[in-house]
């Protein structure tokens, strides 16, 4: 019995995402049957894209064990310059799209730049340029309303061989960020990275580029998301993306990536996204108590940075200095 | 045979002082050679000077009778150096092919060749006999399974010449055979190995011939069949430092103040008993690595210990360290810098951390500034701390003599029963310890107990009134001070002989 609780334990830590996944459903589609609807469903997924795309770049920037707090704010300013080429020099929006990504890589150029150059600390370097980014926004708009040309919401409400923008661009990303991730060289030195920086500076690799990489990956993400969230409403509101680096941050740990670095995957941003989502949105069918809703999410998210922490204290147990052989010699 | 690696007149000095001093010998082409010395005989120098991480300040290194003046790490990897480290650089989040192949991967379409890189990982794991599968994630590994890896990288980097720090320490029985059949195969294959080890019995087992090195010199070399074990430890035994130490001024007390019984922690040390008594220094001795400092902070409640018991004056003794202070109980810890003072603050802050509750007055228990002055004065005096202005001038502003003085000061301020003093003279210059050795022989006649933990033998048998030994995290035998003898005392911490 002790033992069967042990490895039911250790399931649930190991499988926290999947665990809470399934449970998270159930529990909603108990209390309300229409949750369990494929409409419901297909909203959950194209509502867990913006979060998730955001989530997948994100999780990059975690396994080096580092932590980007602008998200929110890039999500914010880069879409908003794209607006204002578009409507400066009539760009298509796929053109806007390109000079959203563009700009988001120069954002988190810049937070590399503090981060692997000057040597910040990342949670610091990306706590000021929340501001600051967000603060550059609020200055290009004068604190106002931006409207965007009506293409952008044709854009955003279109399908493409019956699936919504939204989701293809977040399949997209997700794959891409997979594959960067499992299957190219850069990918796995990232993991080495964020396992043990000095023995991937032992082992020759160029630590900072590979740094560097992880948040501009992190920003054209956020860049992404944003845009492809306001091409739902073609406007952009002065407070948009605002405290979303939580949301975001949550996703990622919920689907696995660690805090200490060296662990998560592309799959499990996805999830993570979603199930926060789930959460999110069965809440409101479930009809529970508007005040109690950030109550129990945040709980959701808590538990899940518990179960990151024993992970990270197993972990680091396991790797623990000895000076003779474990067990009786 | 032809040699691979000669060095020529070697010597490293750090701000004047001596590392390594005019060493010369060769490495032959497919031959182990073994390098022995005690603590601080200069073996790590003399390595990092191989690696590149460390520039000589004279002498020259040939590799196959070529000048070889490397500018960095990487050099010594390029021309084929590998060091197989007691801590693995290995990513435990990745898989052993993944490991092998983390500077370079092959690629087929701009992603991972997967298929190639199992299967070149398999060759080379198979040229040592190792069956597992490349793609096996490191971190389910056992420690021994690691080193093989580690070794397989350097085999894969195309290393000839492989330098082994310690490699069997956390290693079981089994393991470690397993390694000596590698080193052994890798030999045959035309390798080249240093190994450097404290176990001399896996020395003279495994290598061709032997290096002595004793206060950074080189003090003898040759065939091992010259070299028994105990013509190795003769060789390694260091300088007389008569004269440097103060007379004992007291006898050890009858009275038990630590007692410890069967601490036992996997991994780090087994079924460990020790007892100090009021008035007794007991000298802790061992070589690097043997658990010394592990077991000091088991019994300061630092680390936890799975099995045994502490006891103080008789309590018994468990829960977090606070409960050990409260106790009686007072640690100096090795790490001075980082672990036993807060740089930047001042002396006396530095001297009141450990008894602060104590100076609280009133309902609210603000501090009394007046008594902590009044305080903090008093120990300055007695400790002979030289600072100009103990409430002003920060203890990074210190030299390393006064800093130890202040943390033993700050212990003081609680008069414990029980002082750990951990490596108490490292970073202090010559004058400074004697006056440390006097301070511990006061706080000693006045009745504490005190366990110093030492890498120098002769301090510890110019001071201690007793030496207990350890080696691979057991006890392994205590001498009297009047029955005092290197040899016999080295022979234990080297585990060659036990009790």
């Amino acid at each position: 019995m002790k033992r069967i609780m042990k490895r039911l334990v250790g399931f649930t830590l190991s499988h926290s995402t999947a665990v809470f996944f399934v449970l998270i459903l159930l529990w909603f589609g108990v209390q309300a049957p229409q949750f369990l609807q494929p409409e419901s469903l297909a909203n959950i997924i194209k509502q867990s894209s913006f979060i998730g795309i955001a989530a997948l770049g994100m999780t990059v920037v975690l396994i080096t064990g580092g932590i980007d707090l602008s998200v929110g704010s890039v999500m914010f300013l880069a879409p908003l310059i794209a607006g204002m080429a578009m409507r400066s020099f009539g760009l298509p929006v796929e053109a806007g799209f390109v000079v959203a990504m563009v700009v988001g890589a120069g954002l988190g150029g810049l937070n590399a730049f503090f981060i692997v150059v000057l040597r910040v600390v990342p949670f610091i370097v990306t706590l000021a340029s929340l501001f600051v980014f967000r603060g550059f926004g609020t200055w290009l708009t004068s604190s106002t309303q931006f409207d965007f040309p009506e293409r952008m919401r044709t854009f955003g409400l279109s399908n493409v061989l019956g699936i919504p923008t939204p989701i293809l661009v977040f399949a997209v990303t997700a794959v891409a960020i997979h594959i960067m991730l499992r299957h190219t060289g850069a990918g796995r030195q990232i993991y080495a990275f964020g396992n043990d920086r000095e023995a991937a500076r032992k082992a020759g690799l160029a630590v900072e580029l590979i740094e560097a990489r992880a948040y501009i990956i992190s920003s054209v993400c956020a860049a992404i998301s944003g845009f492809v969230m306001i091409s739902q409403i073609g406007r952009l509101d002065v407070g948009f993306g605002q405290g979303r680096e939580f949301d975001v941050i949550a996703a990622a740990v919920l689907g696995g990536a660690s805090l200490f670095g060296g662990v998560g995957t592309a799959l499990g941003a996805v999830a993570g996204a979603t199930l926060i989502q789930t959460a999110k949105l069965g809440l409101v069918f479930t009809g529970v108590n508007l005040y109690m809703q950030p109550i129990i999410l945040g709980t959701v998210i808590f538990a899940a940075m518990v179960a990151d922490g024993i992970r990270g204290r197993r972990l680091r147990d396991k790797l623990a200095r000895t000076i003779r052989p474990l067990g009786s010699s | 045979m032809t040699d691979l690696l000669s060095l020529q007149g070697l010597s490293k000095s750090w701000f004047g002082i001596p590392a390594n001093r005019d060493v010369s010998f060769s490495v032959r082409e497919a031959s182990v050679l073994g390098i022995i010395g005690q603590n601080g005989a200069g073996k790590s120098t003399l390595m990092n000077m191989i690696g590149g991480v460390v520039k000589p300040t004279s002498g020259h290194m040939l590799w196959r009778g070529l000048p070889y003046e490397p500018a960095g790490a990487a050099d010594a990897t390029r021309i084929g150096i590998a060091f197989i480290h007691q801590e693995l650089n290995l990513f435990t989040n990745l898989s052993v092919a993944e490991n092998l192949y983390i500077d370079g991967f092959p690629r087929r379409m701009g992603l991972i060749d997967w298929k190639r890189i199992n299967e070149r990982s398999r060759q080379v794991l198979s040229r040592l006999s190792l069956d597992f599968d490349p793609s096996v994630e490191v971190g389910r590994l056992s420690p021994g399974e690691r080193q093989l890896v580690e070794i397989a990288r350097a085999l894969h980097n195309e290393a000839s010449l492989l330098i082994f720090d310690e490699p069997t320490t956390s290693l079981t029985p089994r393991e470690t055979e397993r390694l000596f059949a590698t080193i052994e195969n890798l030999k045959s294959q035309g390798c080249t190995i240093i190994y450097i080890s404290h176990i001399l019995s896996d020395v003279q087992r495994l290598c061709d011939d032997i290096v002595v090195l004793r206060d950074g010199e080189l003090v003898s070399k040759g065939t091992i069949t010259e070299f028994p074990i105990p013509l190795m430890i003769r060789s390694m035994i260091g300088r007389d430092m008569g004269g440097m130490f103060p007379p004992r001024s007291n006898q050890p007390q009858g009275a038990t103040v630590l007692e410890a019984r069967g601490l036992t922690q996997p991994g780090v040390i087994e079924d460990v008993d020790l007892t100090v008594h009021e008035g007794e220094i007991l000298g802790l001795f061992g070589l690097m690595g043997a658990g010394r400092s592990e077991l000091a902070r088991v019994l300061f409640g630092l680390d936890k210990c799975a099995k045994g018991t502490i006891s103080l004056k008789g309590r018994p003794l468990e829960g977090p360290v606070r409960a050990h202070i409260e106790a009686g109980m007072a640690f100096v810890t090795e790490n001075r810098r980082e672990e036993g003072l807060m740089m930047d603050a001042s002396v006396a802050e530095n001297l009141t951390l450990a008894s602060l509750a104590a100076f609280g007055r009133g309902p609210f228990a603000l501090i009394d500034r007046d008594r902590v002055a009044e305080r903090t004065e008093r120990m300055r005096e007695e400790l002979n701390i030289k600072a100009s202005d103990i409430h002003s001038q920060p203890a990074k502003a210190l030299s390393g003599g006064n800093q130890q003085k202040v943390v033993i000061g700050k212990w003081q301020l609680r008069d414990p029963d029980l002082f750990i003093l951990d490596e108490p003279t490292r970073g202090v210059d010559v004058g400074a310890k004697y006056e440390i050795y006097s301070l511990i022989d006061q706080i000693a006649a006045r009745g504490g107990g005190i366990m110093m933990i030492s890498s120098e033998l002769e301090e510890l048998m110019g001071m201690a009134d007793r030496i207990v030994v350890m080696n691979r995290g057991e006890i392994k035998g205590q001498v009297l001070r009047q029955d005092f003898d290197r040899e016999r005392i080295l022979a234990l911490a080297f585990g060659e002989i036990a009790e």
